[in-house]
């Protein structure tokens, strides 16, 4: 007698039901957009032998793999463990942790994004919540992992500061911001830091360093971007250091666990409660507490 | 209209490209000069002056005023460094 299936057993291991009877895409955990040439040669001989020979990218960085069926997913995840390659998550938790290249590669780059994707990961994922909770790493303003979608989005920046004896008045930065917050006067560059986004294109952009940039993260809260469309919000100053970050981090999760209804998501916990009773709790994490 | 008052030793126009095109002519231009020697690079307001200085300083050289020539363009001098 055949065995009784237990999707939603199986959906916490990223098997995600399909149309077809008896088969279903398995979802793999990448962190941060990257995976290795070892994975990759495994996840393609797994879809040539046990799939239909191809994966299905996903909007977060993710991959899948269509048409496994459900008898030999034991078999699949033990074949794909051998290169190093686990299986993601669907349903009520903490999803994969999404990342752009940033500044380890990327010349505009403020924040080391691949490691703290990493970290985060290893901090939260799988994490049992109300509802899913993404969390996507960018690593500045160019904001292309865009950040504000996610339950909570870390974006690069820099806090900067002139150092006008290194000056040479070039001009460079004035025009490499974007926010009009440089204007020269009497040969000298004077920072509007009300118009300032932290981008740090003044630091990236002038010939003798005399702009100094200390970096940071810059946290969003609440951002969705399915059924419901909401853009995270900034509660916060800039972010100077990583165990303020996950102290901030700790605690947005923690809000939602304690605060949400079943099944219900950030931001609409955050619609239903209002928003100052989240930024307290964050903004007590950022002061230390 | 701010005068160049230091001498270069060639002048690339790149207004009539776009980005990334532009970067490529002005890099071309600096390609072909001898290390220490000053190139003069026009160009329009909007992306190509928020990027290009930047991306010569990316690749090493020294960068030493940008003129606005104030009829939408900029003159960027940028002296070679061989990498
Ligand atoms: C005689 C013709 C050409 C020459 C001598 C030339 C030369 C170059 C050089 C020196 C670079 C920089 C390589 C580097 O980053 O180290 C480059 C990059 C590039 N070229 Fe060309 N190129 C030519 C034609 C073209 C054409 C026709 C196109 C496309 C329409 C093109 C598109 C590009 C692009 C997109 C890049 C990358 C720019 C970047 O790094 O942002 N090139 N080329
Ligand atoms: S967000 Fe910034 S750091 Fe990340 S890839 Fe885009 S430009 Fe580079
Ligand atoms: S950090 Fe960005 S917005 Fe702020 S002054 Fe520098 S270039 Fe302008
Ligand atoms: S880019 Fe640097 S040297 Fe040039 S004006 Fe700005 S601060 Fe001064």
């Amino acid at each position: 007698m055949a065995e009784q299936v237990n999707y939603a057993e199986l959906k916490k291991g990223g098997f995600m039901k399909q149309k077809q009877k008896g088969y279903g895409s398995l979802r793999l955990q990448v962190v941060g957009g990257n995976l290795t040439a070892e994975n990759i040669k495994t996840i393609s001989e797994v879809a040539e032998k046990y799939g239909r020979g191809y994966v299905h990218m996903t909007s977060r960085q993710g991959v899948e793999i269509p048409f496994i069926h459900v008898d030999q997913l034991a078999e699949v995840k033990e074949a794909l463990a051998k290169g190093g390659v686990k299986t993601g998550v669907c349903g009520p938790r903490v999803r994969t942790v999404t990342a752009c290249q940033g500044s380890e590669v990327c010349p505009s780059g403020c924040i080391d994004t691949y490691t703290l994707a990493k970290e985060l990961d290893e901090r939260y994922f799988g994490r049992e919540l109300p509802h899913k909770f993404k969390f996507g790493v960018t690593g500045c303003q160019n904001n292309c992992l865009k950040a504000e979608e996610n339950d909570v989005g870390i974006k690069g920046g820099m806090e900067v500061a002139y150092k006008e004896d290194a000056c040479i008045g070039c001009g460079v930065c004035i025009k490499a911001c974007r926010q009009g917050a440089l204007s020269m006067v009497d040969g000298k560059v004077v920072l509007d830091e009300s118009k300032c986004n932290k981008c740090a294109r003044c630091v990236k952009s002038c010939p003798t360093d005399a702009w100094e940039g200390t970096p940071g993260y810059i946290v969003s809260f609440g951002g969705t971007f399915g059924n419901f469309i909401s853009k995270g919000e900034e509660l916060l100053p800039i972010v100077k250091d990583k165990d303020t970050l996950f102290r901030v981090t700790d605690a947005a999760i923690e809000y939602f666990a304690e605060n949400a209804n079943p099944s219900e998501r950030f931001r609409k916990t955050l619609e239903r409660l209002g928003i100052e009773g989240l930024k307290e709790k964050v903004t007590d994490a950022y002061n230390g507490q | 209209m701010t005068e160049i008052d230091i001498p270069y030793d060639e002048l690339v126009d790149i207004t009539d490209k776009v980005c990334p095109l532009t970067f490529v002519k002005a890099k071309v231009a600096i390609e072909e000069l001898d290390d220490g020697e000053i190139l003069a690079v026009r160009m329009n307001d909007g992306e190509p002056v928020q990027n290009v200085p930047r991306s010569f300083k990316e690749d090493g050289h020294k960068i030493i005023k940008l003129y606005d020539n104030e009829d939408g363009t900029y003159t960027l001098l940028v002296r070679k460094v061989e990498g």
